[in-house]
């Protein structure tokens, strides 16, 4: 498939689906148009509500918050990752101490915690920023911790035989290999910090998009919600761009996937 | 220094002219009824300069060998001496060419060699010069800036021997160096490695499953039996005269005399470990 008719297929499908999204709202297909447009709006308001969202400018504010989130919880979680993942991966009885620990702290479902940070951090950025690094952190430790694992032992010898001690070992064999695995995750990792600040947001915070969508909750209005959703889900896709730049940078030398150009 | 190093091992003396040693080594892998004997009882001399290959059919112990004299992997009983000194732990004398791709792959062709010298102490500018000039012998000027999965297991070959060469190792330990490659690139292959031995002529230990480039290469090709508890089961010296050019040298009635007597000491052990391992 060429690019440019693959393009327009995928434009295609969003047309059908904002068509079919105005007719129900516009004709009574469902029931009363007063009822749907209750429970599902309409395109053209929503699109609306996002312009107004752009021309007040109030919604740079919001994004400024949960993007400022986002880079904080990405940031501290990832270091701690990378610290403790190596730390655990060069000395295999910290590891098989701490092990029962990671695995229950990893098991646990992180909205439980928002509650608890909010107490202790406030309902400022830090308690979202809290909630973004558990979710963050056990991604980057547990690919960290495989990279060092799973460096290829003719590499590791070879690299003995060149004569390397332990640190040149660190920093040229470990380290290149825990990052490669470290921004292979890049994507689910950024994506958890960005979920850790909506949802703290969303659970209790005076900004962020997440404030946002559930103020609108709060008084049934629908177009906000999905207007918020829209602008959300924007968002995502921005910050993934940015992420495959960054990747593209940082994994020249590794093969591409088989199955991509 | 040198004095120092001529004291400290005695043995260095009665042993002058003498790159590798192997006395007696036996490995034995995993313990208790799971363990396996892979050599037994190795006895082998390489000198000074001199160039030996190890045949043997697959699975008996060549890596094996090449391990426990560079120090990767210890003995069970015996002992490898390189150049006079015991081997314990990894030997930087040793310049070591895998079976398996060693390359570091977040690394490109330049920085692979440089590294090697990097390690050493050498400043940067000047060890990525020299790697240039390496990459260059080995016919690789063009693609100093490609990561080893850029290039073809021949050119990665020729890397990785850049990479061993450029640190001047005392001896060489070469296990199947070009065994993923086709006939022709064999050939050029083992005229560069003839080039570039005749240079200083390093001690060599060289591992191939190809008994015709033993042939053509060596000073020595060493028969090893078929596993467990494989043995050297024969010695050949290779009166050639040197230097040779691998594909000529092929064409020479002596070459052939030699591959038959070989071959006939070869066979015995291809067909023994095939009825090992493929047998009923
Ligand atoms: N780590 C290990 N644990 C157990 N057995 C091993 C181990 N490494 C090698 N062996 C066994 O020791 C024997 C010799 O292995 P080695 O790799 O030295 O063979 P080789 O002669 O190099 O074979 P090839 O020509 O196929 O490379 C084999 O039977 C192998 O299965
Ligand atoms: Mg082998």
């Amino acid at each position: 498939m060429s690019r440019a008719r693959l393009f327009t297929l995928q434009i295609g499908v969003a047309f059908v689906f904002i068509a079919a999204w105005h007719v129900c709202a516009q004709y009574p297909v469902f029931g009363e148009v007063k009822n749907f447009r209750f429970f599902f709006s309409a395109p053209d308001d929503v699109g609306l509500r996002i312009w107004k969202f752009f021309a007040t400018g109030m919604i740079w504010r919001h994004l400024w918050i949960t993007l400022t989130e986002t880079i904080l919880a990405f940031v501290i979680g990832a270091v701690g990752g990378v610290v403790i993942g190596f730390w655990f991966a060069r000395q295999p009885r910290v590891a098989a101490v701490f092990d029962p620990y990671v695995k229950m702290a990893n098991a646990l479902p992180r909205v439980v915690l928002a509650p608890i940070f909010m107490l202790w951090f406030g309902l400022g950025i830090w308690s979202k920023v809290a909630l973004g690094v558990t979710l963050v952190f056990f991604i980057v430790f547990f690919n960290v911790y495989q990279g060092v694992k799973e460096v290829s032992p003719t590499v590791l010898a070879n690299a003995r035989m060149l004569g390397m001690n332990e640190r040149q070992l660190l920093r040229h064999v470990y380290w290149p290999s825990a990052l490669s695995w470290m921004f292979s995750s890049l994507h689910t990792s950024v994506g958890f910090a960005l979920v850790g600040a909506v949802v703290g947001e969303y659970l209790g915070s005076a900004a962020g998009l997440g404030y946002v969508i559930h103020e609108a909750e709060g008084t049934f209005d629908v177009t906000g919600v999905f207007a918020g959703m829209v602008v959300l889900a924007f968002f995502v896709l921005a910050i993934d761009y940015l992420v495959t730049l960054a990747e593209n940078r940082l994994l020249a030398w590794r093969p591409p996937a088989a199955g991509q150009g | 220094m040198a004095f120092t190093n001529a004291v400290a091992s005695g043995r260095a003396s009665s042993l002058s002219g003498v790159a590798v040693a192997l006395e007696d080594v036996s490995v034995v892998f995993g313990s208790g009824a799971d363990s396996y004997c892979a050599v037994e009882t190795i006895d082998l001399n390489v000198r000074d300069g001199e160039f030996v290959a190890i045949v043997g059919p697959t699975g008996c112990g060549k890596s094996t060998l090449l391990n426990v004299v560079a120090g990767l992997l210890a003995p069970a009983r015996g002992r490898a001496l390189v150049r006079g000194r015991q081997v314990a732990g990894v030997d930087a004398d040793a310049g070591y060419l895998f079976q398996q791709d060693a390359l570091m792959p977040w690394k490109t062709a330049l920085d692979n060699v440089s590294v090697a010298l990097e390690v050493a102490g050498v400043a940067r500018a000047e060890a990525r010069e020299r790697a240039r000039a390496w990459l260059a012998r080995v016919g690789l000027a063009r693609f100093t800036a490609r990561y080893p999965h850029q290039l073809s297991g021949g050119q990665r070959k020729r890397v990785a021997l850049a990479q061993v060469l450029i640190r001047n190792p005392a001896i060489l330990l070469m296990d199947e160096p070009f065994g993923p490659l086709d006939a022709q690139t064999r050939g050029l292959m083992g005229d560069l490695l003839l080039k570039l031995w005749s240079d200083d002529r390093k001690a060599v230990l060289f591992v191939t499953h190809d008994l015709e480039e033993a042939i053509a290469l060596s000073d020595r090709v060493v028969v090893m039996a078929a596993g467990p508890g494989s043995r050297i089961v024969a010695e050949h010296a290779i009166d050639l005269p040197r230097p040779r050019e691998t594909s000529e040298i092929r064409l020479e009635p002596r070459f052939h005399a030699l591959q038959r007597a070989i071959w006939s000491d070869l066979r015995a052990e291809v067909m023994k470990a095939y009825g090992d391992q493929f047998g009923e």
